[in-house]
Formats: structure tokens, sequence, C-alpha cells
């Protein structure tokens, strides 16, 4: 049980990014940290992976003879592909922030949403 | 030769095409070539769905690294019956787009507006037809992200803000699904569905197993819009291009409950989702819930692309209802239910395309007086409305029959009058608009309205067709739906 706190760590590192992340996403009103907050949420899910491919004591995934231990490079390797969507996720919504912007002048969700109540 | 290798094409040549058609340029163009590539993959899927249900699953592997090394993709009757539906509704909807694409999105280059769309139909294809979890993670983003870029075309400047919000649920979800999906990877060290369901059978009472569980079943809940996780469909369909809102709203909250049924179904397995963790628990009272307040609000709005937007929740609301009753003929219910509230929500979409197209908004005051200059249209709405609300002779009612069935089956009965009424409250809303339409004086714009072309009213009347035709002779879905919800219950085949 002693181990739980330190022998983990990289995992309660995880939890702490994944509740910054989602934290920020539900109480920021501002677009732009809201997507802060979402790839804060999205790199915490990319670090879930990368430890649970570590083994202890093992080495990269390059034939190295017998009798080596090697990491799992699966995990890694999806996170690869989970990055790029990420990114691409990032950047379409950095772009409807750049129209919003356009078309309301503020990326404030309260101001938006009080201009959508007005009538037009 | 070329017939061994159909499930990977269904993927590869909408995929392939994507590109090319910015490369054609012109729109018109890009919409001949989007069009011959959505009535290929059509083909491919019938083609395929007839294989399977003659020789039984069919299973291809990717590059011929077989099963639990590669990818594979593995065709049963129930993801080959959803793949014949978007192939379907893509088709269709390809076919009414170029005169509604020209008006609402004259200041978008038209190859554009093809291209994304032709990777969003990839993307729910892939979602389909994959046995990979991990590759049903990059099909549901390739269609997601496609799917927030359709919406943020349309006219209004909420769209705008209705494809962010849509992103941020989407994305949180999506990223709940990975989350689920790396915890099953620890326990298992598989990601091929079919080895997940037996690698999983001994590993089952760990609090890894409980927590994927618990958000894979949030993730998808927020993918297909159950009831409270809702809020970010009503104003993505009704701000998108009439376009868009009838391919998405046919297609992509279906594909996901799909994938609901292939994890709790395939995967967990019933024993484990429904002895064990009583999920049935959770979405009956979810759905039931939906159905009335969904139905409820959709009475209240004045909009019609929004009030049908609640009305698919609803709708959702019923399939997962079927999910939840956990028998053969609950998730026939469900699998027809998905299959037929597609042919109607396209064809009600449609016609509020065509409405759109003639009139500029689907506001309910501005369609005093419809039914006089657009009788066709109307009349298409009203038939699909028909269906909507279950009337017998149309598909509605044989989902309606499915599900009350199913229910009195499990001896609920109030679940089965509760079906039955909330059928009354869609009479309600579907008459608000027959009402105005029929009953009352023309609107000033209305006056002026005529009828929308030709190219737009036949892919609306024959999904509207479909509705009728399917609700006569319905052995071909039902049938359809219960070899895969037998297969699905582990009896049969």
């Amino acid at each position: 049980m002693s181990s739980l706190l330190p022998g983990l760590y990289n995992y309660w590192i995880v939890i702490f990014l994944m509740m910054t992340g989602l934290y920020i996403v539900i109480s920021r009103r501002n677009l732009i940290k809201k997507m802060v907050g979402l790839s804060i949420f999205q790199t915490s899910v990319f670090l879930l992976y990368i430890s649970m491919g570590k083994i202890t004591g093992g080495t990269a995934p390059i034939v190295a003879g017998p009798d080596t231990v090697y990491s799992n490079a699966l995990p890694h390797v999806l996170i690869l592909t989970a990055i790029v969507v990420g990114i691409a996720t990032t950047a379409l919504g950095m772009a409807i922030i750049v129209r919003i912007h356009e078309a309301y002048g503020t990326i404030e969700e309260d101001e938006i949403l009080a201009q959508d109540l007005r009538p037009q | 030769m070329i017939e061994a290798h159909l499930p990977i094409l269904q993927i590869v040549v909408p995929l392939m095409a994507a590109p090319v058609c910015l490369l054609l340029r012109r729109r018109a163009l890009a919409w001949v070539w989007a069009t011959l590539i959505c009535c290929l993959s059509l083909g491919i899927s019938v083609h395929l769905l007839r294989r399977v249900m003659e020789e039984g699953t069919i299973i291809y592997a990717l590059g011929s690294w077989s099963a639990p090394w590669g990818i594979e993709y593995r065709i049963d009757p129930v993801n080959a019956f959803v793949l014949l539906l978007v192939a379907i509704i893509g088709a269709v909807v390809i076919l009414y787009a170029p005169a509604s694409v020209a008006k609402e999105l004259s200041d978008v280059r038209g190859s554009l507006f093809y291209a994304t769309f032709l990777l969003c139909y990839t993307g729910l294809l892939g979602i389909t037809i994959t046995g990979d979890v991990f590759n049903l993670f990059v099909f549901l983003e390739i269609s997601s992200l496609s799917s927030y870029a359709l919406i943020s075309l349309g006219s209004d400047r909420r769209a705008l803000t209705a494809s962010y919000q849509y992103l941020i649920m989407g994305t949180v979800g999506a990223t709940f699904y990975v989350i689920g999906v790396g915890l099953l990877y620890m326990m298992t060290g598989t990601l091929n569905m079919a080895d997940l369901a037996v690698q999983l059978k001994p590993v089952m009472g760990s609090r890894t197993v409980l927590t994927a569980f618990a958000f894979l079943s949030l993730g998808l809940s927020l993918k297909l819009a159950l009831f409270p996780l809702h809020l970010w469909l009503p104003n993505a369909y009704a701000y998108a291009p009439s376009v868009v809102t009838a391919f998405l709203a046919a297609t992509a909250t279906k594909v996901s409950v799909y994938v609901y049924i292939r994890f709790f179904y395939s995967i967990f397995g019933t024993d484990y989702t429904f002895e064990t963790l009583r999920l049935d628990y959770f979405i009956v009272p979810l759905a039931l819930v939906g159905i009335v307040v969904a139905s409820l609000v959709a009475i209240f709005q004045t909009d019609i692309k929004r009030m049908l937007a609640y009305s698919s929740i609803a709708q959702i609301s019923y399939m997962m209802l079927g999910i939840g009753l956990m028998s053969v003929t609950g998730l026939t219910a469900t699998l027809v239910h998905l299959f037929n509230h597609a042919l109607m929500k396209g064809a009600l979409f449609l016609a509020m395309g065509c409405v759109v197209y003639r009139m500029g908004s689907a506001n309910l005051t501005d369609m005093r007086g419809l039914g006089r200059q657009m009788p066709f249209t109307m009349a298409a709405f009203v038939l699909a409305g028909l269906s909507l609300i279950g009337v017998p002779l149309t598909v509605g009612f044989i989902s309606k029959w499915y599900l009350v069935l199913a229910a009195i089956e499990r001896g609920w009965w109030p679940v089965a009058v509760l079906v039955l009424l909330t059928s009354l409250l869609a009479v309600i809303y579907i008459w608000r608009v027959v009402e105005v339409a029929y009953f009352q004086k023309p609107s000033d714009s209305a006056t002026h309205a005529v009828e929308a072309p030709l190219s737009m009213q036949i892919p609306m009347w024959v999904l509207v067709g479909a509705t009728l035709y399917f609700g006569v002779s319905s052995s071909f879905t039902s049938g359809v739906a219960r070899r895969g919800a037998e297969l699905l219950m582990g009896i049969g085949p």
C-alpha cells in the first residue's frame, strides 16, 4: 500500500492532468482557454498510454539479441496516431474560434450568448 | 479476385476519392465524382450484406496480418445492415445536394464541401466495418472532425458556436472512449473486438475493467446524444446546412448506437453488462425520461429543424430503450428503428431542405399556407411525419410494434403504455406544422414560393417511398435485424 503513491507516480500525474484539463473545459468561459483545457485533457491520455507500454528493465524494441526485455511499442504507436488526431482537433477548434471572432467580435462565451439572445 | 477485397474497398474508395474532389476544383465536377463514389459504395454494401446473409460473417485481415496482431474487418449481419443504411443515406443525400449546396453555401468552394462530405462518409463507414477498437477511434475522429467542419458551414453565425460546442463535447466523448480502450488494453493486451471478448472473461471482476466500462459507456452516450448528454445536438442540427443536417441526423448518431451495442453486447457480453452491472437500470430510466422530455420540448419549438432535432433525441431514446430491454425482440426493435428512423428523419430533413431552399428559413411562422405553394414537399413532410408518429403502413409502426412487443415480453406494461402515449406527443408536433402549412393564410414569403426543383424532389421522394415500402413489406428489415439480434444475444448461428 505504501508504494501506491510514489510507485505509481506516473498515473497520479495522468489523473491530475486529466482532471485539470476537464475542469478548465467545464469552468472557463473563454473559448481559447477551453481549447487549452481540452489539449491538456487529451495529453493526459497520451501519458496514460505511454506509461502502460513501459516494462521494468525493458529497452526500446530494436532487436538486440536473446534475453533482452523490450518495452511494448504498440501503445506508443497508438499514441502517435492519437497525437495527430489531437493536433487536428486543436487546429480545427482554433479555426472555428477565428471564424467566431470574425462573426461576433468576441471569444467570451457569455458575450456570444448575450448577442444571440438579443433580437437581430 | 476483387470480390475478396470488397470490405476494404468500402473504406478505401471514398477515402481516396475525397482528395480527388479537391483536385477537380469545379463544383459540378466534384459533385459528379462524389455521386459516382457514393453509388459505387452503395453497390459494395448491398453486395456485402447479401454475402453475409448467405455465407455468414466475413473476416478480412488488413494486409493479410491475421487477427490479434493486425487490424481485421469483421462483417456480420449487424454491421452489414448499418453499412447499408449509411450507404443508402449517403447516396440519396449526395444526389439531393447540388441545388441546395449551391444556394446555401454559395460562398464556399463546392469541391471543399464534397471532399469533407466524403471524409465524413468514410469515417462513418469505417466505424461500422472495423473489428478493431483503436481503428474505430481513428474513424470516429475522421467522421467527427469532418462533421464539425460541415456544421460550421451553416449560413447563420450560430452554426459556428454550435459547431464549437459539438467539437468540445465530441472530443471529450471520444477521449473518454480512448481512456476506456486503453484500460481494456492494459488488462488484455489486445485491441481486436472478438479477441477482447475472449480475453476479458477471466479478468471481468477487476476494477480496471469496471473503470473502462464506465468511461466507455459515458463517452459513447455523449456521442450518441443519450439524454441528458444531448446538449450539443439541437443547435448543431438546427444551424448546419440542410444537406449536412439530413446526412448527420440520419447516420451519425445511428452509427454511435451501433458502437454502443457492439461494446456492451459483443465485447463485455450480456452477463457482465446486464447481470453484474445492471446497465439497464441506468439506460432505461434515462431513455424514458429522454423520450418524454425531448418530445415535450419539440412541441414548443418554432424552428422546424430544431423541432426535428429534439424529436431525434426522443427517437434515439427509443433505440436505447430497446437496448435496455435486453432481449432478442428488444434488440430487433433497436436495429429496425435504427434503419427506419434514418429513412424517415432523412426524408423530413430533406423536405425541410426544400423549404429552406425556397423560403430561406425553417421558421414555423414563415411556413403558413405553404401546403398550397409547395404541395409535393409538404406531402412528403406529412408522410414522413406520419411515419415518425407510428401510423400503420409506415416504417414507424414496425419499430413501435417491436418495441411494445419487447416491453410486454419483459413484463414492463407501463413502459409499453408510455411508448404508445409518447407517440401522441409526436402527433402534436407534426400536427403543428400541418395546421400551419395547410389551414392558415399564406405568409408574405409563402405566396411567392414555388415547388422545389426536381433534383431535390426525387431523392426526397425516394426516401419517403422507402418509408412506405419498408412499412408495408417489413420482412427484409426485420429479418436482417432479427438475425443480428440473435447473433448479439449469442443464440443462433
